[in-house]
C-alpha cells in the first residue's frame, strides 16, 4: 500500500493549484505605485566599435524619464564572474570586463546599449527605436577553431580568444598518452554538442524599486537564486550593503539554469529605480530572451577510447572546444570543466583519463549552464564513443558496459571525485526489463513489415549533483560558497513554516519540502508552509540548480528541523517531568519511553510561546531554528536508458516510439514528482538529439531567433515514457539519502536515441553510418544514409 | 546570400548605361522606394518599406554606385537601417555586353540582413533578396524598353513603361 503522506508519498503538488488556476504570482504580475517601465536597445551587429550614443531624439520624446548609455554606469562594476579556472600551466583564465551596458565595443547582436526609461512600456519602446547609436561594425568571430587561430578579437585587451586551456588531470596526460598508443585497440570519435537555447516559458523580467526615505533598494526578478543575485549585483556592481538590498524572486516559471545568471538587466533597471526614484520594470521579449538569455552547451569534441582485446576500457582521452560566447556568463568557466571533465569516468572503470578543454571567446550570446551543464557533454561522448567501440569490436553494447561497470564503492575515478554509491548492474536490469529489449526482435519484424528501419540504443549516465563541498569547490575557482541555510519557524498552534535557501520554479519544493517534515515530527502536511524566493525572510541562499535542493537544501531543513525537535523534547520533558533524554516523537505526540505518559505537538508549541510553565532558566522561549548545511561530497544519481527508434528509409525521419529509464536517485521523497522531473528532462534531452539548434551566420546574426526557426519538442514528438527509480543506493553523506533527480532525463536521453539512429542504420545495411550530429534531423539522417 | 543572373534589354549599352546612372530610374526601379535624392558623384539617400515575413519597416539608408568603368560595369551598393527592425545592406555588380538586338545586364546581388530582420525572417531572406533583385530588374528593363517585350511582374504595371527610353531618344 503506497503512502499517503510524508516521505515516499504521491502527495498532489500544492502550487499546481495556483499555477493552474491563474492565481500564480510572477515577477511580471508586480506592479508597484509610480512604475516606470524600461526598454532596452541593442546591439543588431555582432561585432562593433561604438562609437557614441546620440540619445537626444530618444529623450524628447513623450513620457521619456530618462535614457541611460555604458557613460552612466562607468562609475559601478562590470558583472561579476563566479568562478575563476587556472588552465593547464598554472596560469588564471582570461577575464574579460562585462560592462553592464556595452562601452566602447559591442560584442554580441542583442548587446545592450542604451536603457531608456519612460511612463509606459509603449513609450519606452518608441524611443528605445529613436536613440541612434553609431557602430563601426568590424568582423565578427563565430567559429571557435577560427577564433583560436588568430580570428578577430572578442575583446582586445585580452589579446587572444582563448579564455583558457585546460588540462585534467595534468599529470595523467603522459599517461594516458602511452596506453592510447599501446592499447590494442582505440575508438575515436568526433561530435559536436550543439548549442541549445534554454527558452524558459516565462520570459525573464525584472522590477527595481528604491525608497529614497529607507535608502532600501528592491529588486524583483526571476531567479533560481535570489541571495545570489543579492550578492553578486549589491557587492560587485552597484555597491549596495546587503542589508539595504532585498531581491525577491517569487514565482518562475521554469529556468533550467538560464536564471541562475546576475544579468545586466538586473542591475540596470535597479541602477535606473535609484536614478530616477521610480520602480522601473523591464520584461523581456521573446525575441530578447533569445539574444540574451545565456545559451547552453556548444561543445565541439574529439574523444578516444583505448581498449583491451576483452573490451576493457584503459584510456580515454578528450579533446574539447567549449564556447564562451562574447563574455564570461556567471558560472560559465565551470561547465567544460569541473562539471564535465569530473564526470568523464562515467559508470566505468577506465584508469586512465585525460581531458583537454579549450574555452573560446566567440561574437555570440554567452553560454552557461543549461539543465545538465558539462555533464550531458560528458554523457553524450563518452556513451557514444562507448557504443561505437562496441560495434567496432562485435561486443554487445549492453555486455560491454557491464564489462567496465564500477561494481565496489566508494569508488575514486582517476578525475578527482569519488562515488559514494550505486549499483549499475541493478538498473541496467531493470532498465532491460522495463525497455522490454527481449521484445525487441518482435517489433524489430513488425517495423520491417511496414518498410521502416528499427534500432535500439542503451547507455548509462551518471552525474555528480548535490553541489557541492564548499571547501573543494572554492580549491576548484569557485568564488562561492554553496552550502545552503533553512530557517523552521513553529507557530505557537503549531503550524511548521520553513524559509529555505532553494528555490522552486517548477520543481515542487512545497509539496516535498513539506512532506519531509510532515514524517520528521508526524504533523499533516497541511500544517507545513514552505517559503522561499525572498533574501527578506530566508537567512541565506545559494538557489536551485544542479540537482542541488533536496540533497543540499532538504539536508539543511532536515538539521533545523532536528534542533527544533531536539528543543521540543526538552520542552516535552519539563512538562511530563521527565528527562529529555527518555522522550520519543512519534505522529505528534511527545511520549516517555516506556509509559503512556505523553503530550502532544500542539500543546509543546504553545508551552513555547506562553511560556507558563517552561523550563525559562535552562531554555530560551520560542521555536525556531536555523542550520545551514554544507555537504561532505557530491551526490552521484546514475542510470541507464534505453530508446527505441524508428527510422522511415524514405526521408530520414526519426520517430522516438519507445524510451524507458531506470534511475537510481537514492530515496525519493515524492514519486510522482520525480516522475515529472525525469519526464521534464527527457523532453529536453530527445529535443536536442532530434530537433534543436542555435545557427548563427557567419556574421554572428541568430538565425535560429524565434520558434518559425528554433524547433523545440512538442507532445507529438515524444512517447510515453517507462520511468523507474525503485532501484535505491542511498546517498551515504546526507541525512536523507537523497541524489537529486532534476538533470538526469537530459543527460541521459541525447545518447540513448542517437545510438538507437545508428542501430537501425546498421540493420539497415548502411554500416558506414558512425555518427550523425544532433539534431538528427530527416534532412541530416538522410543525408548519411546516402553517403 | 548570393545570386546571379542576367537579362536581355532591347536598347542599346549606351542608353541602358545612362539610365543606371539615372537618379530617376533607381527611384523608379528600387522596390518599395519611397524617396531618393543625391548623385551618382555624392551617393543617394533613399527611403524604401519593405516587409519580410512578419516585420514591416522602413528603411532608411544610402545608396552608393562604385568601381564604375563607364559603359560596362558598376556596383550599386545600399544599406538601410529599419529600426527596431534590423538592417539590411546589399550590392549589385551590374555589367553590360552587346548582345544582338540590345543589351545583356547580368548582375551578381549579394544581401545580407541583421537584427530581428536575421532573428525572424532568415528563413525568408533568400527567397526575399531573389525576389527583389528580380522586381528591381524587371522594373529596371521596363522602365528601358518600353511596353513591348517586358516581362513584368504586375506589381511592376504602374511603373508608366518606356518614359526613359523615350525620354533619352527625344
Amino acid at each position: 500500500m503506497p503512502k499517503d503522506h510524508g516521505i515516499g508519498a504521491s502527495s498532489k503538488r500544492r502550487e499546481d493549484v495556483r499555477f493552474l488556476t491563474g492565481r500564480g504570482r510572477y515577477t511580471d504580475d508586480i506592479n508597484l505605485t509610480g512604475q516606470a517601465y524600461a526598454a532596452f536597445v541593442r546591439s543588431q551587429v555582432a561585432h562593433g566599435r561604438l562609437r557614441g550614443v546620440d540619445t537626444s531624439a530618444a529623450a524628447a520624446m513623450p513620457g521619456v524619464l530618462h535614457v541611460f548609455t555604458g557613460k552612466d554606469f562607468e562609475s559601478v562594476g562590470g558583472l561579476p564572474c563566479g568562478w575563476q579556472v587556472t588552465d593547464r600551466h598554472g596560469k588564471p583564465m582570461l577575464e574579460p570586463r562585462h560592462p553592464v551596458l556595452a562601452h566602447g565595443k559591442v560584442r554580441h547582436v542583442g548587446d545592450p546599449i542604451a536603457l531608456v526609461v519612460a511612463e509606459t512600456a509603449e513609450q519606452a519602446r518608441d524611443a528605445a527605436e529613436a536613440v541612434v547609436a553609431e557602430i563601426e561594425e568590424l568582423p565578427a568571430v563565430i567559429d571557435m577553431k577560427a577564433a583560436v587561430r588568430g580570428g578577430p578579437l572578442v575583446h582586445d585587451e585580452l589579446g587572444s580568444n582563448l579564455c583558457y586551456d585546460w588540462g585534467f588531470v595534468e599529470e595523467n596526460r603522459e599517461a594516458v598518452d602511452q596506453a592510447i598508443r599501446n592499447a590494442h585497440h582505440v575508438t575515436t570519435l568526433e561530435l559536436v554538442n550543439q548549442r541549445l537555447v534554454p527558452n524558459a516559458m516565462e520570459p525573464r523580467v525584472a522590477v527595481g524599486d528604491y525608497n529614497p526615505a529607507t535608502d532600501e533598494t528592491t529588486l524583483y526578478t526571476t531567479s533560481q537564486n535570489p541571495h545570489v543575485i543579492r550578492l553578486l549585483m549589491g557587492a560587485f556592481v552597484l555597491g549596495i550593503p546587503e542589508h539595504k538590498l532585498r531581491v525577491v524572486a517569487p514565482d518562475v516559471g521554469g529556468g533550467f539554469g538560464s536564471k541562475i545568471f546576475h544579468y545586466a538587466e538586473e542591475a540596470a533597471v535597479t541602477f535606473a529605480a535609484r536614478a530616477l526614484k521610480r520602480p522601473v520594470k523591464w520584461t523581456a521579449s521573446r525575441s530578447e530572451s533569445f539574444v540574451t538569455d545565456a545559451q547552453g552547451r556548444d561543445h565541439v569534441t574529439k574523444i578516444e577510447l583505448a581498449l583491451d582485446k576483452d573490451g576493457h576500457f584503459l584510456a580515454i582521452r578528450t579533446e574539447t572546444y567549449a564556447n564562451m560566447g562574447a563574455y564570461l556568463s556567471t558560472f560559465a568557466p565551470s561547465v567544460p570543466t569541473w562539471l564535465h571533465g569530473t564526470l568523464m569516468a562515467g559508470n566505468y572503470k577506465t584508469p586512465l583519463i585525460y581531458v583537454n578543454v579549450k574555452a573560446v571567446f566567440t561574437n555570440t550570446v554567452p553560454v552557461d549552464a543549461y539543465r545538465g551543464a558539462g555533464r550531458p557533454e560528458a554523457t553524450f561522448q563518452l556513451e557514444r564513443v562507448i557504443d561505437k567501440a562496441a560495434r567496432e569490436m562485435g561486443i554487445d553494447p549492453v555486455e560491454i558496459r557491464r564489462r567496465n561497470f564500477i561494481d565496489s564503492f566508494p569508488y575514486q575515478t582517476p578525475v578527482a571525485v569519488q562515488y559514494d554509491t550505486g549499483n549499475y548492474h541493478a538498473t541496467m536490469d531493470k532498465l532491460l526489463e522495463i525497455a522490454d529489449v527481449a521484445g525487441f526482435e518482435k517489433r524489430l519484424q513488425e517495423s520491417k513489415a511496414r518498410g521502416m528501419l528499427r534500432g535500439l540504443g542503451i547507455n548509462c549516465y551518471i552525474e555528480a549533483c548535490g553541489i557541492a563541498p564548499s571547501n573543494l569547490v572554492g580549491q576548484l575557482g569557485a568564488r562561492a560558497g554553496l552550502y545552503e541555510s533553512a530557517t523552521v519557524r513553529v507557530n505557537a498552534t503549531g503550524g511548521i513554516v520553513v524559509m529555505t535557501g532553494s528555490h522552486s520554479h517548477g520543481q515542487g519544493h512545497e509539496t516535498s519540502f513539506a512532506q519531509v517534515i510532515s514524517e520528521m515530527i508526524g504533523v499533516p502536511e497541511s500544517q507545513v508552509e514552505i517559503i522561499h524566493g525572498d533574501t527578506a525572510n530566508t537567512p541565506m541562499g545559494m538557489g536551485t540548480y544542479g540537482s542541488r535542493s533536496i540533497a543540499v537544501g532538504g539536508s539543511a531543513m532536515v538539521r533545523a528541523a532536528n534542533k527544533i525537535i531536539a528543543k521540543a523534547k526538552k520542552i516535552a520533558a519539563h512538562l511530563l517531568e521527565a528527562s529529555d533524554a527518555d522522550i520519543e516523537l512519534k505522529d505528534g505526540k511527545f511520549t516517555v519511553a516506556g509509559t503512556d505518559k505523553s503530550v502532544d505537538w500542539g500543546s509543546v508549541c504553545l508551552a513555547a510561546y506562553v511560556p507558563h510553565n517552561y523550563p525559562l532558566a535552562d531554555l530560551e522561549p520560542g521555536l525556531e531554528e536555523t542550520a545551514f548545511y554544507d555537504p561532505s561530497n557530491f551526490t552521484f544519481p546514475a542510470g541507464a536508458y534505453a530508446c527505441e527508434v524508428e527510422v522511415d528509409p524514405e526521408t530520414g525521419k526519426v520517430t522516438v516510439d519507445r524510451f524507458a529509464a531506470a534511475d537510481d536517485f537514492g530515496n525519493i521523497i515524492n514519486p510522482m514528482i520525480v516522475d515529472g522531473q525525469v519526464h521534464g528532462g527527457l523532453a529536453q534531452g530527445i529535443g536536442q538529439a532530434l530537433l534543436e539548434t542555435t545557427a548563427y551566420d557567419e556574421n554572428g546574426q541568430l538565425l535560429t531567433g524565434s520558434y518559425m526557426d528554433y524547433a523545440m519538442p512538442r507532445a507529438d514528438d515524444l512517447p510515453f515514457y517507462r520511468v523507474d527509480h525503485s532501484c535505491k543506493t542511498p546517498c551515504t553523506h546526507n541525512p536523507l539519502g537523497v541524489k537529486g533527480c532534476g538533470e538526469a532525463g537530459a543527460i541521459g536521453s541525447p545518447p540513448a536515441v542517437v545510438n538507437a539512429v545508428i542501430d537501425a542504420l546498421h540493420r539497415g545495411g548502411m554500416t558506414h553510418v558512425t555518427h550523425i550530429d544532433m539534431p538528427l534531423s530527416p534532412s541530416r539522417v538522410w543525408a548519411a544514409m546516402q553517403r | 546570400m548570393e545570386l546571379s543572373d542576367a537579362r536581355d534589354i532591347k536598347a542599346d549599352p549606351a542608353t541602358v548605361w545612362a539610365a543606371i546612372l539615372d537618379p530617376e530610374v533607381l527611384k523608379a526601379c528600387i522596390p518599395g522606394c519611397q524617396e531618393l535624392t543625391g548623385s551618382v558623384d555624392e551617393g543617394f539617400e533613399a527611403t524604401v518599406v519593405q516587409k519580410v515575413g512578419p516585420v514591416k519597416a522602413t528603411f532608411h539608408g544610402a545608396v552608393t554606385l562604385s568601381d564604375i568603368v563607364p559603359g560596362e560595369s558598376a556596383t550599386l551598393s545600399g544599406e538601410g537601417k529599419g529600426g527596431a527592425a534590423g538592417f539590411a545592406r546589399g550590392s549589385a555588380r551590374v555589367r553590360l555586353s552587346p548582345v544582338e538586338g540590345g543589351t545583356r545586364l547580368s548582375y551578381d546581388v549579394e544581401a545580407h540582413v541583421g537584427g530581428k530582420l536575421a532573428q525572424l525572417g532568415s528563413r525568408l531572406i533568400d527567397g526575399f533578396a531573389r525576389k527583389l533583385a528580380d522586381d528591381f530588374f524587371a522594373r529596371f528593363q521596363a522602365v528601358v524598353e518600353g511596353d513591348e517585350g517586358a516581362e513584368a511582374p504586375p506589381e511592376v504595371a504602374e511603373v508608366k513603361k518606356g518614359w526613359f527610353k523615350r525620354l533619352v531618344s527625344r
